[in-house]
């Protein structure tokens, strides 16, 4: 089959990208970043996700339903994690004195408000990770579907949990081209889709992002990749070490603040064999005094009083 | 290449052996056994493009967020990160292009030139595939090439790898046709080989998928120490057998910063690269140097 002539012509071919989302910085000459403690701010953001056993949505979320309805094996095992696997993880927190950001379904915070008010209680951030896991987006839905969808997210979750969220996650981090202006309606001031960068940095319609990323997260690790719990661990140890010494400085950059962003799946993580390696990995780093343990929301006021 | 034919005659069958009607001896510079050449793959995706009928350029309805930025996370950080390690090692860069990145982020091939790496075309941008291209367009992609990497970085490029591997049945000979020195297209060697192009010559130099970070991530999912073991393995195994059979061996390490530049892996690369660098066995070189030594040789 040959191609029209237009596939080798380029109108986007330019200085810059080929898009006005954002404009171009290379991380190691931007004016170093100081946290607030330590040079390695470290964000845990756990997904607290409800998938209908009816999926539905643009797309087939990660995790979704996989047998012919009714699909009992996936819709109770991914529900494991709301009832067992993400209290597990509070603990875990709560013991190492961390807090995290939970990225949080609307019909999650409806249906379990035993587990919100848990969230709450021990400080931890809500992120606003719309409606349940058929909500997702992509160009495909109108410009009125998608925000219908993200207001909708936004009032439940509000109604539900008592506070409003700042930060947004999309399902699998898609967005359509009209997801970032739609957020800026609703008042948002991040969200954590764009894993093109590793410090905070801002869109060109004043919503921030924070970057979310996903090589570093245990769905990508232990589900995709199939390594243990203690690969996990060890590839975070990897993590820290490499970025506390970026954040020191080398022959390259004179460094400044780092982030290590670390997505959980209490459905993944907090397994009874799993779940040990993130206690052991939460003790060994939650006192060192280069590591700042801060939720999604702390990060982004800490970047942007420095801007 | 003999379009249709079930041997696509891109080359003669030599077995793995020196000796009579077989492999003749190469020696590498300084007695090295094994020439090492690493290929950062310096990459341009675009967020919206056209589509090819023969494969989509993403995924997802555009925007793919994931796709486009995974690979952006190459131009805005590890770039630099993977480069500045490759430098505190010795090695030179032979470069991948999409040779649209010298207009979107000229600092980032900037910074190849500075380091005195060498660039060869990877087609224009990674989301436009050669397959279905008339005669004229591969021609136009050819001759963008040329003189895109001319004004960017003052070489005149000698090497190709299709962009996203897609070709036609024209391209190799075309790329002699141009003058082109090599090709990193084929897979079916550990060491220099000759290919049969219509008119003149080309070289086949050995790149690699099954060391590439993208298979070593992405499709066997290793992690960053497992793949470093594997490139020390690789690195082990050809110098020996160079150094056995008295004709050099070529090893690519080819990588995509996005990959071997994410904080967990980058660390146990370095040790790779430290014990790859280590070894007086290796030539660490650019591969138009190891092109043009193995065709003086010839």
């Amino acid at each position: 089959m040959s191609l029209p002539e237009e596939y080798t012509t380029y109108p986007s071919r330019r200085e810059g990208y080929d898009h006005d989302l954002y404009p171009w910085s290379n991380m190691h000459q931007r004016a170093p970043i100081a946290w607030p403690k330590g040079c390695v701010a470290v964000w845990l953001c756990v997904s607290l996700e409800w998938f209908p056993i009816t999926p539905g949505g643009r797309f087939k979320a990660p995790g979704h339903m996989v047998t012919p309805y009714p699909d009992y094996r996936h819709y109770t095992v991914r529900d494991y994690g709301s009832r067992v696997g993400v209290w597990r993880m509070l603990d875990a927190f709560k013991s190492a004195g961390v807090k995290a950001s939970f990225a949080t379904n609307a019909a999650i915070a409806e249906r379990y408000p035993e587990l919100i008010e848990a969230v709450l209680a021990d400080g931890h951030e809500i992120i606003a990770h719309s409606t349940d896991m058929n909500g997702t987006i992509t160009s495909e839905l109108s410009e009125d579907e998608e925000r219908a969808l993200i207001a909708d997210s936004f009032a439940r979750i509000e109604t539900a949990c008592g506070v409003r969220p700042s930060g947004w996650h999309c399902i699998a981090r898609s967005q359509s081209f009209n997801t970032l202006d739609l957020l800026a309606e609703q008042g948002l001031k991040y969200t954590c889709d764009w894993v093109n960068d590793e410090l905070p940095y801002r869109f060109n319609n004043g919503v921030v992002n924070l970057p979310l990323n996903t090589e570093l997260s245990d769905r990508m690790i232990i589900a995709t990749q199939q390594h243990s719990a203690e690969g996990w661990a060890q590839m975070m140890r990897d993590s820290f070490s490499w970025l506390t010494a970026e954040a020191n400085g080398t022959a390259y950059t004179a460094g400044g603040g780092r982030m290590l962003p670390i997505q959980l799946t209490p459905y993944i993580m907090g397994l009874p064999y799993r779940i040990g390696a993130l206690e052991d990995w939460l003790d060994e780093y939650a006192t060192r005094p280069d590591a700042w343990f801060a939720t999604g929301a702390e990060i982004v006021a800490a970047w942007e009083k420095q801007q | 290449m003999k379009e249709g034919a079930p041997d696509p005659g891109l080359y003669d069958y030599h077995p793995y052996r020196t000796g009579d009607h077989r492999r003749p001896k190469l020696a590498w510079p300084d007695g090295k056994t094994c020439a090492v050449w690493v290929a950062p793959n310096l990459e341009y995706y675009e967020i919206d493009p056209p589509s090819n009928p023969h494969r989509k350029p993403w995924a997802k309805p555009h925007p793919d967020v994931v796709g486009f930025s995974y690979r952006d996370h190459s131009n805005r950080v590890s770039h630099w990160r993977m480069a500045d390690v490759m430098s505190r090692y010795g090695f030179p860069g032979s470069v991948s292009l999409s040779v649209a990145l010298c207009d979107h982020h000229p600092e980032v091939v900037a910074d190849g030139v500075e380091r005195g790496w060498e660039f060869f075309s990877h087609g224009i941008y990674n989301t436009r595939y050669s397959y279905g291209m008339s005669e004229a367009q591969e021609r136009a992609i050819i001759e963008d090439s040329i003189e895109t990497v001319q004004r960017a970085t003052g070489q005149h490029i000698r090497g190709w790898l299709a962009p996203a591997l897609t070709h036609t049945p024209r391209t190799l000979d075309l790329l002699a046709e141009y003058d082109f020195t090599y090709t990193c297209d084929l897979y079916h060697d550990d060491a220099m080989q000759e290919v049969k192009v219509a008119k003149g010559q080309l070289a086949s130099i050995p790149y690699s998928l099954e060391v590439n970070d993208h298979y070593g991530f992405n499709v066997y999912g290793m992690s960053g120490r497992e793949y470093a073991d594997a490139l020390i393995k690789q690195f082990d195994r050809l110098a020996d057998e160079g150094e056995r059979m008295g004709s050099g061996t070529v090893m690519c390490i080819p990588l995509h910063a996005y990959l071997i530049g994410q904080p967990h892996r980058i660390g146990p690369f370095e040790e790779a690269l430290s014990h790859i660098a280590d070894d007086p066995r290796c030539w660490k070189a650019r591969a138009g140097e190891i092109v043009d030594h193995w065709r003086a040789a010839q």
